[in-house]
């Protein structure tokens, strides 16, 4: 199944685009290991994604923590911490 | 309790009239007793800013403040309640964003203003990105460990 993924602030900067489709290999099932495997795919993606523990995650634009399961999401969509009001 | 609460929230790019959402909200009501309203502005300490450039995620920014919103009408006897939060490039002065909270009495309309503003800082997902005079990019505003802390006082549900 195709999950889209969307990015905000500085990690749209460093993954260096807005958004994707992907297809999510076997044995992601959670946000954690979404993370893990994005951290794997170049640069950009490393320089976003190497502290973890700070991103944010909104599944079907609702807020999610890490260990929730990621199956069915439609859209995933990565932030720092958020800095509105 | 009263009717389930009825808010109003809005993103939008133009500014506000803080003076025509309160009577927008009151007008042709002799219910309520207490407005509290409050007003965020763009700020410049150094007089190096020229700009806040607010990015948001659009769909979830209107309904996590609907959500945040619904929370405050359960947890306060509401009688009416605005929120709308800008983005796009704001300058120093500029408004940011707005709270209106209406109640019979002032208490809960001061303390669902205040909780409001707690979980937009904390919640919303907008991020602010500096720009500077000089015309270089000051980079993004970080989040304040004294906002998360803020937020976390309202987990406890308020005395009965």
């Amino acid at each position: 199944m195709t999950t889209r993924l969307i990015y905000f602030a500085w990690v749209r900067e460093r993954i260096g685009m807005p958004e994707e489709d992907v297809e999510l290999p076997a044995g992601i099932e959670t946000v954690a290991d979404l993370l893990r495997w994005l951290r794997s795919r170049g640069e950009g993606y490393e320089h976003a994604l190497q502290y973890p523990d700070v991103i944010r995650v909104a599944i079907n634009q609702e807020h999610v923590d890490h260990r929730e399961k990621i199956s069915g999401a439609r859209e995933i969509a990565l932030f720092p911490p958020m800095t509105g009001g | 309790m009263s009717a389930v609460l009825v808010a109003t929230v809005r993103i939008q790019r133009p500014d506000f009239d803080v003076a025509a959402e309160i009577a927008a909200l009151t007008q042709g009501r002799v219910d309520i007793g207490a407005v509290v309203t409050f007003s965020g502005l763009c700020r410049d300490e150094q007089g190096a800013l020229s700009a806040l450039e607010l990015e948001h995620y659009p769909g979830m920014a209107e309904a996590e403040i609907g959500r945040i919103a619904t929370e405050a009408g359960e947890r306060w006897p509401l009688q009416g309640l605005t929120v709308i939060h800008r983005h796009g490039k704001i300058a120093p002065g500029e408004n940011i964003v707005l709270v209106v909270a209406a109640s019979a009495h002032r208490q809960a309309a001061f303390e669902a203003a205040d909780f409001l503003m707690d979980y937009l800082k904390s919640r919303a997902p907008f991020w602010k990105k500096e720009h500077r005079t000089d015309g270089s990019e000051g980079g993004w505003v970080e989040a304040k460990e004294t906002d998360t802390q803020a937020a976390r006082r309202w987990k406890r549900p308020p005395s009965e």
